[in-house]
């Protein structure tokens, strides 16, 4: 059985209730890993329909401040890729069912080698991998190593993205599509706007599901996302943001953001 | 986009997909320029009447040996201060074409930083520079340079504060900002178009400097010899020789306090291949492949990526890096400054350390071509300090 297949049945879980996703984003390692690994079970206990965990890269040029601040703790504090597959694998053993899929940067795959980063998160359980600075014109390798190792490959979709390259998102990404709702990095805005044309142009070429990030912070944008066609939404940096306020409590602090977060996705 | 932007397995644009329309948009903008005689008049006109083309070959009248002649391309007699203002005056030119009103740019040394500030003032366009915090403090006078051409320098806090972290924060920007931005990238690194786009509009060096030395010899050199921070002054002098197999090219990198420990900036030399900053590359990383802070005395050679189209000359053996520490570069720096009356930059001070060693080593005739790359003024406080005064 593929482990992607996690993706699948929870969006035809969701459906049948009319939900949206809540994808609730974490960075391995901030402010340690055995911290990291309680805010992923109370992100769960919460409400969290998938996670998405950041491996910590040293230049992280997709990211605003607050996800870069976090990669920087995280490094400071010695986390390593070997650290974050291990933590995954320990987690998939208490999570049987929830998806789990990697967002980092194309050096520290192939410093790995491709087919080995690709191994490495199918052994720890991950069901995808979102290379932030590998855009489809650079994917084949990387999609052709997930494929090799039974792991989906997540593809960015952009309001800017021309048609041509949509289709080719449609055809190579495998999970869902991380459709990004505005230019610019990672954080977490006031306001946000969504390009519904976009999500109507995937669902017309079969892209898989379009899940939306980057600046949705509040439970009233999970709201506008679901209005607008999303089959969920990712929040990362007002996780980050609020766990590195709670010292010593932050896996409290995200249960209870993760609950409301989650309300907001219902019908 | 029209081209993979490959040299050999180097190369790529490993960028955001939401910054590929603008990479298309610069790359269509740029091959449309090169096929229109008026965009390469004015280009043309700029570089002679504003920026001083051509600079001078100089025969070194004191350095050098019986054997060995050391000829000096001139590119610190380039308004600016160094050959950076080839390529920004070019690059300015195709972000009017391309109708934006804003430039933005990374440096390190601020040399780069410089001369997008006067274009910027020239043109007319919003210009903000990105640099590094600890290359504001150790550059100060340059920043001043920037500010008084009307540009926003941003101190970069992030990172080892240095150039990698500037190129960060420019991505960051333009990633918001590429509807009204131009991202006015320094050197021949970073994601297509830019290495080929930034080589081409340095290629002027190369082909002066070709044409000159065989106007003075009448013979091709045997070397041609230029520092390699990022890489962009050394692909300028190497381009027009590469087919004329008989003339070395050597590219120097940064060996800081030497090339055994990790202070240094010799990417070539001791890092792999990787990604970084949009392009296939050799890397200083770690085993796991986290980036690697260089170190050199020189600003603009302190970056652990390098130009990829480097990467590929390495591998097929077309040029030859090698390192020159700290040291090195500093008595060189020192050595051109008594023995001929030029105060050049440290970057540049790297490229004739080699030749001088290679001119000490000649045992038949031999001619050498070093390209100057920039002046020594921003450097000054920091030879004050390094070089003790003979007090």
């Amino acid at each position: 059985m593929r482990n992607s297949s996690r993706y699948d049945r929870m969006f035809e879980r969701l459906a049948e209730r009319d939900e949206a996703a809540f994808g609730a984003f974490v960075m391995l390692g901030d402010p340690d890993l055995a911290t990291s690994a309680a805010m992923l079970d109370a992100l769960v206990e919460g409400g969290a329909d998938m996670l998405e965990v950041g491996i910590p890269f040293s230049d992280p040029v997709a990211d605003g401040p607050v996800i870069q601040a976090a990669a920087v703790r995280a490094l400071a504090r010695g986390a390593t890729p070997a650290d974050c597959f291990a933590l995954l694998k320990a987690f998939r053993a208490r999570h049987p069912d929830v998806p789990v899929g990697i967002l980092t940067y194309a050096n520290l795959v192939v410093a790995r080698g491709r087919d080995a980063f690709y191994r490495a998160a199918a052994e720890a359980g991950v069901d995808s991998v979102l290379v932030a600075d590998v855009p489809l014109k650079e994917a084949a390798p990387f999609v052709a190593s997930a494929g090799a190792a039974g792991v989906d490959p997540v593809l960015i979709a952009a309001p800017n993205t021309p048609a041509g390259t949509l289709a080719g998102i449609a055809d190579s990404a495998r999970g869902y599509t991380y459709c990004v709702a505005r230019a610019g990095v990672t954080g977490a805005d006031a306001e946000v706007a969504f390009d519904a044309g976009l999500l109507a142009r995937l669902g017309e070429l079969g892209a898989p599901p379009p899940v939306l990030g980057f600046g949705i912070s509040r439970p009233e944008h999970v709201r506008a996302a679901r209005r607008a066609g999303a089959a969920g939404i990712i929040t990362g940096s007002a996780i980050v943001a609020l766990a590195a306020g709670h010292p010593g409590r932050e896996a409290e602090a995200v249960r209870r953001f993760a609950a409301g977060m989650k309300d907001a996705t219902r019908p | 986009m029209k081209r993979d932007g490959r040299f050999g397995r180097y190369g790529g644009a490993y960028v955001p997909e939401i910054l590929m329309p603008a990479l298309d948009q610069l790359e269509a903008a740029f091959l449309d320029a090169q096929a229109d005689p008026a965009f390469n008049a004015e280009l043309d006109e700029l570089l002679a009447k504003y920026a001083g083309r051509p600079t001078p070959l100089t025969r070194c009248r004191n350095l050098g040996t019986d054997k060995a002649q050391i000829y000096l391309k001139r590119e610190d007699l380039l308004h600016g201060g160094a050959h950076k203002t080839n390529q920004v005056l070019g690059q300015a030119l195709l972000a009017l074409r391309m109708g934006k009103r804003r430039i933005i740019a990374e440096t390190g040394a601020g040399q780069h930083g410089v001369a997008t500030a006067l274009a910027g003032a020239l043109f007319g366009l919003e210009t903000r520079i990105y640099m590094g915090a600890h290359d504001v403090e150790r550059q100060r006078l340059n920043v001043f340079r920037m500010e008084l051409m009307g540009a926003e320098v941003i101190p970069v806090e992030s990172g080892s504060r240095t150039l990698k972290d500037a190129i960060n924060e420019a991505l960051r920007d333009w990633a918001a900002s590429f509807a009204d931005t131009h991202y006015l990238l320094g050197t021949v690194a970073g994601p297509h178009p830019f290495p080929t786009i930034v080589r081409e509009f340095q290629r002027v060096i190369g082909k002066e400097a070709r044409a000159q030395i065989l106007a003075e010899e009448g013979r091709l050199p045997d070397a041609v010899i230029a520092c390699v921070g990022g890489g962009s002054n050394a692909m300028g002098a190497f381009a027009d020789f590469v087919d004329d197999e008989t003339v070395r090219l050597i590219g120097v990198e940064a060996a800081g306090r030497g090339l055994d420990g990790a202070e240094h900036g010799a990417t070539l030399l001791r890092g792999r291949p990787g990604i970084l900053h949009g392009a296939e590359t050799y890397v200083l990383q770690d085993a796991d492949g986290q980036i690697s802070e260089s170190w050199s005395v020189s600003a603009g050679l302190d970056y652990p990526a390098v130009g990829p189209e480097h990467a590929y000359l390495k591998d097929s053996g077309r040029a030859d890096y090698v390192g020159v520490t700290d040291r090195e570069a500093l008595d060189a720096f020192a050595l051109l400054a008594r023995s001929e009356g030029i105060i050049c930059a440290f970057e540049s001070a790297h490229a004739l350390a080699h030749a001088l060693k290679l001119a000490e080593a000649a045992t038949q005739e031999t001619l050498l071509v070093v390209n100057l790359s920039g002046r020594g003024d921003k450097d000054m406080v920091q030879a004050q300090g390094l070089l003790a005064p003979s007090a």
